[in-house]
């Protein structure tokens, strides 16, 4: 495995001197004396070997910090490199260079590669095989074995993702593969979802995170997870569940106020009806006539047998009973919907502003969005361009995913931790953990939601787990050594050519009454100034 | 009052922050615990129409058997044609039996949009639905308002909309519990970061509910010493309830998921009755740990909706609209269905599909709040904007 302390090629940082802002000097000073009256230098890589970050200007700095999960040296680097223009056309076009130790790491995970029709197929068999078990003993016990493979897996996608938002240069598509994996949200803890997020995260939602928002919806469509979560992989001609269609009109597309009927629903869920899951590579057995109708991709199968063959109207429109097309039908319908254009913009305006953004942006939004036929990079150039994203750097207060990843981008600027069970916890405890929200509107995007009292305090003790020492968060787990002592270097050159300088005069004092590197560390994390982005 | 001498000793200022629950108002002793049922839980499988042919017709896979004192799989006779679930025998039957729990049929909220999120928001704001509505403000913080000295508090990892809005209201999940990090001196810098800052107020709140919770888990590790604490799930989260409302709180909110039966909710055994099962043995754990307290008490299940009442085509359920709310309270009048009722029967069916709503849940609760707390009809109009009371003789 590639040594995970290692900064990745393409991560070296032009040197621009060593020059600071006058504020930050007396600080380094004071610093740099605390450290060695404390004797904690050994933890401490703040300023010696790394490479100098240059200086940009406060509002330069709000804007990369915002575009990325939390500034760290390569995207400073980069950002120097660049400029704000082709730096941001860069991230939107997906055509950030890779960093070959990421992938390395990547490719290295075993579980998440694996189809999920054969991870059924698997689990079907085991199943098969448990029931035939002699004893419940026998029989608890292998069914744990088979539990704790599907936590694997799950905890191993959760780890991919994490380590992407972590490390990767693709900054802005990690965030958008977060923020559509949460628009269209399944839970891991339904059915054999555990099965299926890895492949759902890799084959439905990444490959269109900034692509088209109709190839998008009808990924979603087709793949087993979303069928199995909301139901639809159990909805049958003449034994209908209207689950999946009614969160599909308001979840996903036209928004609960869409100006969809109750009608709507139940024509879209019929629509729907024959999309479901089958693991096994041969199709079932069909009727001759059925068989050229019959669709089946990895575990997705569209089944005819099941189809209601009727003709529909969803939305004024008729829907002639084809079978498979159908579903291309209404893809197409829902995402050509006025109601759709508004309502996603808003959903993704809001993400990018922390809070509702106003309503003519919502329309020059949604004008492209239809424009352009749900064109997503250039639905978002209209947010980034508008005076309110501006306005808003600086004052969102960031979710849980995005605190503790700029904490982790700050701490360990261009390491890569290996454990990331820690990080997982951490969501876990803030209340957004990965694959993990029990309802299909995904955790909400206005950040009042973060910030109550419970949630500050669970943050102050994340910022002292995490501004302690290492938290775990470099042991491989599979008794090696630590690669790395982990200490967090929080207060590094990067540290106070980019945050120092906006600190509030409050925090200063705070950070300034620490007894220890660990304390001040805490401290950092805990700040009012920490909280927003 | 020990949590606001701690609070004023973090920041000073916190006094003017939150003005209405410092003010020297006397702590009320009547408690509020509202739990909300997230996912609109099945009440026909809670409160089973037995007496209604039409029942059986409409759930050949899911229905609750006809009260029989031999089959433990039946349905346990309350009064006139209603039966509670059979999961429910140890915990709730008892206290209906003492006449400390009382069942409102045909209960909730006139929205119709049949969507989780949509409805429970709606409800959780109290607001009405027709004209603009505030999503910042919760019924239970304007009742905290208008209460004056009261301690809410919500029992939930994020703070819910019932509990948003004027008034600074604490969050703290009780499903974990462990000691405070942080020393008294760290808790001050911290603070001191936030002071003049918006958060300033959930910060210090924040840091009182914790060093509480850290009180309550020790007296708890020291109870467990003595006695092994058999509980766990929902009923060891609903016993600490009942212990902080005891000791603390007198204005609480907690919530429960898993209610959203589509498919395979099962009947008298199956997932729908472990939920009910785990609830009911909370909701008596609660009371039992609240003691003498008990008597000042009111406890007040709700959910956004119903279920269709026609079992569906995976032996589930799907989003319906009226439900039953449940009150519960050592001095209630219970014992009784209240509220306005209808025969169970097709005609009487809302849209051929769903129980109708004859008890609308702002004006049930206006009136329980009224007898509760004897608010004026200003208060009530705070509370409930425009709900009117409806007085169900609940206590």
């Amino acid at each position: 495995m590639t040594d995970p302390t290692a900064a990745g090629p393409g991560r070296g940082l032009p040197v621009r001197g060593r020059q600071a802002q006058g504020g930050a000097r007396h600080g380094r000073a004071r610093r740099s004396a605390l450290r060695v009256a404390l004797g904690v230098l050994a933890g401490l890589g703040g300023l010696q070997g790394r490479a100098a970050a240059p200086t940009l200007s406060v509002p330069a700095l709000r804007w990369l910090d915002r575009i990325t999960y939390g500034v760290d040296s390569w995207t400073v680097a980069r950002y120097q490199t660049l400029g704000p223009g082709r730096f941001l056309d860069e991230q939107l076009r997906g055509a950030v260079p890779e960093d070959p130790g990421l992938a390395a790491v990547l490719q290295a995970l075993p579980l998440v590669r694996t189809p999920p029709e054969q991870l059924l197929q698997a689990a079907d068999a085991e199943g098969k095989r448990i029931q035939a078990l002699d004893t419940e003993e026998a029989r608890q016990q292998a069914r744990q074995a088979q539990n704790q493979e599907a936590n694997q897996l799950v905890a191993e996608a959760a780890r991919r993702h994490l380590l992407r938002a972590l490390a990767s240069p693709d900054q802005l598509r990690e965030q958008m593969v977060w923020f559509w994996l949460n628009h269209f949200s399944v839970f891991q803890g339904k059915g054999n979802l555990r099965w299926l997020v890895a492949d759902y995260e890799e084959q439905a939602i990444r490959p269109h995170a900034l692509g088209r928002f109709r190839d998008l919806l009808l990924a979603t469509m087709t793949h087993p997870a979303m069928l199995v979560f909301l139901d639809n992989a159990q909805s049958a001609a003449g034994r209908i569940n209207e689950n999946y269609a009614r969160e599909l009109l308001e979840l996903h597309t036209m928004g609960v106020d869409g100006g969809y009927s109750q009608q709507d629903i139940q024509e879209l869920a019929r629509v729907l009806t024959g999309l479901g899951v089958r693991a096994a590579p041969d199709s079932p057995g069909l009727k001759p006539e059925w068989r050229p109708l019959y669709v089946h991709r990895g575990a997705f199968e569209f089944n005819p047998a099941r189809h209601d063959f009727g003709d529909k109207t969803v939305l004024g429109q008729r829907i002639p009973g084809t079978g498979f097309a159908e579903v291309e039908q209404v893809a197409d319908l829902l995402a050509a919907q006025p109601a759709t254009a508004r309502f996603v913009s808003t959903r993704l305006a809001t993400y990018w502003l922390g809070q509702a953004p106003s309503a003519p942006l919502v329309a020059a939004m949604a004008r492209v969005f239809q424009r352009t036929g749900g064109d997503l990079p250039r639905v978002l150039r209209v947010v980034f361009a508008s005076r309110e994203f501006t306005a808003s750097l600086g004052r969102n207060f960031r979710d849980p995913m995005h605190y503790v990843m700029a904490a982790l981008r700050l701490a360990y600027d261009g390491q890569r931790p290996l454990n990331m069970k820690p990080v997982l916890n951490w969501l876990n405890q803030m209340g957004e953990p990965l694959y993990g929200r029990v309802t299909p509107d995904g955790y909400p995007l206005a950040p009042q939601a973060w910030s109550s009292s419970g949630q500050l305090v669970k943050r102050f003790e994340i910022a002292r787990a995490l501004g302690s020492g290492n938290a775990g968060l470099f042991e491989a787990g599979d008794g090696q050594p630590a690669t790395s002592t982990g200490f967090p270097r929080l207060a590094s050159r990067m540290f106070y050519t980019t945050l120092e300088p906006t600190l509030s005069p409050a925090t200063r004092q705070g950070l300034d009454s620490a007894g220890s590197q660990a304390e001040w560390n805490t401290y950092l994390l805990a700040s009012p100034d920490f909280m927003l982005h | 009052m020990r949590r606001r001498a701690f609070i004023t000793a973090l920041g000073a200022s916190l006094l003017t922050v939150r003005g209405m629950r410092l003010a020297a108002a006397p702590a009320q002793e009547n408690r509020l615990l509202v739990v909300f049922l997230r996912g609109g839980y099945d009440c026909a499988s809670l409160l089973v129409p037995w007496a209604s042919p039409f029942y059986y017709e409409s759930r050949p896979g899911i229905a609750i058997a006809r009260p029989d004192p031999a089959d433990p799989r039946a349905a346990l006779p309350l009064e006139s044609g209603w039966g509670l679930h059979p999961a429910l025998q140890a915990s709730i039957l008892p206290l209906w039996q003492q006449g400390q729990v009382a069942f409102i049929p045909f209960a909730g909220t006139h929205d119709l949009s049949r969507s989780h999120f949509e409805t429970q928001d709606s409800m959780e704001s109290g607001q009405p639905l027709d004209g603009p509505r505030d999503y910042g403000s919760g019924f239970l913080n304007r009742l905290a308002a208008v209460l004056g000295g009261s301690d809410g508090v919500a029992f939930t990892d994020q703070l819910p909309l019932a509990m948003r809005g004027a008034v600074a209201i604490p969050n703290v999940s009780l499903k974990q519990f462990g000691k405070a990090p942080f020393d008294d001196r760290q808790m001050a810098v911290i603070a001191g970061m936030y002071r003049g800052q918006p958060l300033e107020a959930q910060v210090l709140e924040g840091f009182q509910l914790r060093r509480e919770v850290a009180e309550a888990y020790g007296q708890e590790m020291l109870e467990a010493g003595r006695q092994a604490i058999s509980s766990q799930g929902f009923e060891l989260e609903a016993r600490r309830v009942g212990r902080m409302l005891r000791d603390r709180f007198n204005l609480a909110f907690l919530d429960v998921g898993g209610w959203d039966t589509h498919v395979n909710q099962g009947g008298a055994q199956g997932a729908l009755a472990g939920n009910l099962d785990s609830l009911g043995k909370g909701l008596a754990g609660c009371a039992q740990e609240l003691g003498p307290a008990w008597r000042h008490t009111v406890v007040v299940v709700i959910s956004e909706f119903g279920r269709t009442f026609r079992e569906n085509g995976t032996r589930g359920t799907d989003h319906g609209h009226g439900s039953v709310h449940w009150v519960l309270g050592g001095a209630i009048q219970g014992r009784r269905l209240a509220g306005e009722q209808v025969p169970v029967e097709r005609k009487a069916l809302f849209q051929d599909r769903d129980y109708p709503v004859l008890n609308e849940y702002r004006a049930v609760l206006a009136g329980l709040f009224r007898r509760m707390y004897g608010l004026s009809p200003q208060q009530l109009e705070t509370v409930f904007p425009r709900a009117g009371a409806l007085d169900l003789g609940l206590l």
